[in-house]
């Protein structure tokens, strides 16, 4: 099952309320997904930084320490937040070279998302503690995609949570699951993709990160994914800008989206969606299978 | 109370089961449904001669199991509208998503928006009206009943058909397996004008197409028997 939801905030008068909202849609798909829980929020975030959010599961990290190390390989300064089991990151120097940094000397330290807009976080329980426990109802920003699991092709963990990044600013979620994921881990491990758990939907996430990385925009990673990814999928893809959704050419996971002036509105059910501001003059719409649509600020 | 008061059952005061509960324990009357904002299987199994509006937008499994009566829904359905109806009407002036009317045995569902993918899908004898389209593999494996589309449909549409007649006036995207156009004979006239009069929707009959099966893939093609003597003396 698992149930997926994604805000986009047109407008500036939402925007304090994003996480507010956000929580509110995942509350609702709770039933879709009892298992794990994970979110994504974009925000503004300071200009020329870059935010690397990480896990350090049934571990204990320094992270302070692992900060000042990465200091001295970057040549910038790092600051340090510390949330629950996940640390963010924030610094000038190159996002990339320390998002590689930590995968090569932090021993269990998964690297969840890295970019200027998003953070990213993820537990196994019900989704409603999640959202507590890394406090999605206080954060403001521009857009936002949360993923309630239900586990069917791998086992509950927080790292086979959902979001996945797939690259700089951007991460995907999905309600369904992949039959050809085997074969096409093989294929993207031969160009260079790494992956951190057996997760069908990991892989969905490291083929569009291959795809952007070899120059793709996100519409034709998507258009691309049509043919390649094989089995049942609706996904949602946080993007910098805004999102992006693709159904499989079949569809019968579902999605609903919802739009007024102020805001877009994507998840699995309508119910997610019937609380929040303005929905009843929402033009509401189900998306057409294989077909890629993706709303972006500019 | 008065004959013509409608009794409100509302989602902010009662839950689910109960608003249900009181539908399934009514005999007569009318009944609003109000502040729904897409729950599931509401006014689902109705087994007696009520009418009940819903007004807003409902989730999953509606009116399934429809068995007497009216539903009316205000406003747009999630999956499986009138799944598994056996008589009665549902009507939604909205849109309906995915597998509206499926394996429905009987009664009139119609709906005045869009219908999403797998309209109809194996039908066994219901009458489903659509106002506007519906999506790809509508009528899918449909075996008997009516459907009838004013608007265009997606894709493939009544793959695997058995003996229910679709009528369609808008654009055909394109046919699945064994379905084929047919002649609008008549008798399908007659039957097309009286559909649309009981939904209430005003078309020309003579504007339609009548598609249905080609008969060559639901029933064991005799020819075939020889080959798979055959195959099964080799082997």
């Amino acid at each position: 099952m698992c149930g997926i939801v994604g805000l986009f905030l047109k407008t500036e008068t939402y925007r304090p309320e994003l996480g507010h909202f956000t929580a509110m849609m995942l509350h609702e798909m709770r039933s879709r997904g009892p298992d794990s829980a994970g979110f994504a929020v974009y925000d503004e975030g300071t200009p020329h930084h870059v935010r690397i959010t990480m896990l350090a599961e049934d571990r204990v990290v320094d992270w302070a320490a692992t900060a000042a190390d990465l200091e001295g390989f970057l040549g910038a300064a790092v600051k340090v937040r510390e949330i629950h089991d996940h640390a963010v990151f924030e610094t000038a120097g190159d996002g990339r070279m320390a998002r590689q940094w930590i995968i090569d000397h932090v021993d269990g330290v998964e690297v969840m998302s890295f970019g200027s807009q998003i953070e990213l976080y993820k537990s196994v329980g019900d989704p409603a503690l999640v959202a507590e426990r890394f406090d999605l109802a206080s954060r403001s920003g521009t857009h936002a995609i949360a993923h309630s699991r239900m586990a069917t092709e791998s086992a509950i963990t927080t790292s086979g949570s959902h979001p996945f990044a797939t690259g700089a600013n951007t991460c995907l979620i999905h309600n369904g699951s992949l039959s050809n994921h085997n074969q096409l881990r093989l294929r993207l491990q031969q160009h260079g993709e790494t992956f951190q758990t057996e997760n069908d939907s990991e892989v969905a996430a490291g083929y569009l990160s291959w795809r952007l990385r070899e120059g793709d925009t996100i519409e034709e990673a998507l258009e691309r994914a049509l043919v390649d990814l094989d089995g049942f999928y609706t996904l949602a893809i946080g993007i910098e800008s805004g999102f992006a959704i693709l159904r499989d050419p079949i569809a019968c996971k579902p999605a609903v989206v919802a739009e007024t002036d102020d805001w877009v509105a994507m998840s699995s059910e309508y119910r997610a969606i019937a609380q929040l501001p303005g929905v009843g003059d929402a033009e509401i719409w189900e998306p057409d299978p294989a077909t890629v649509y993706t709303w972006s600020l500019t | 109370m008065s004959s013509s008061a409608s009794t409100v059952l509302d989602f902010q005061t009662a839950s689910l089961r109960e608003i249900n509960q009181t539908l399934h324990d009514e005999t007569t009357g009318s009944f609003t449904i109000v502040n729904p904002r897409g729950a599931h299987a509401v006014a689902a199994g109705i087994d007696s001669d009520i009418q009940v509006e819903i007004d807003g937008p409902v989730g999953y499994y509606c009116a399934g199991m429809h068995q007497r009566g009216s539903v009316v829904v205000k406003g747009n359905a999630s999956t499986g509208l009138a799944e598994n109806m056996m008589s009665g009407t549902v009507r939604i002036t909205g849109n309906a998503t995915m597998s509206a009317g499926a394996t429905a045995c009987g009664g009139l569902l119609v709906i005045e928006g869009n219908a999403g993918s797998r309209c109809g899908i194996s039908m066994k004898g219901a009458d489903i009206v659509v106002g506007g389209t519906v999506g790809h593999m509508s009528a899918f494996m449909a075996q008997s009943g009516n459907l009838v589309v004013l608007g265009d449909t997606d894709s493939d549409l009544g793959d695997s058909i058995y003996e229910a007649r679709l009528f369609i006036r808008g654009d055909v995207a394109s046919l699945g397996a064994d379905c084929i156009e047919k002649e609008m004979r008549e008798e399908h006239l007659v039957l097309l004008t009286e559909l649309l009069s009981k939904a209430g929707m005003a078309a020309e009959p003579r504007d339609f197409k009548r598609f249905g099966s080609g008969r060559k893939l639901y029933n064991f093609h005799v020819d075939d028997i020889d080959a798979e003597v055959a195959r099964r003396t080799e082997a």
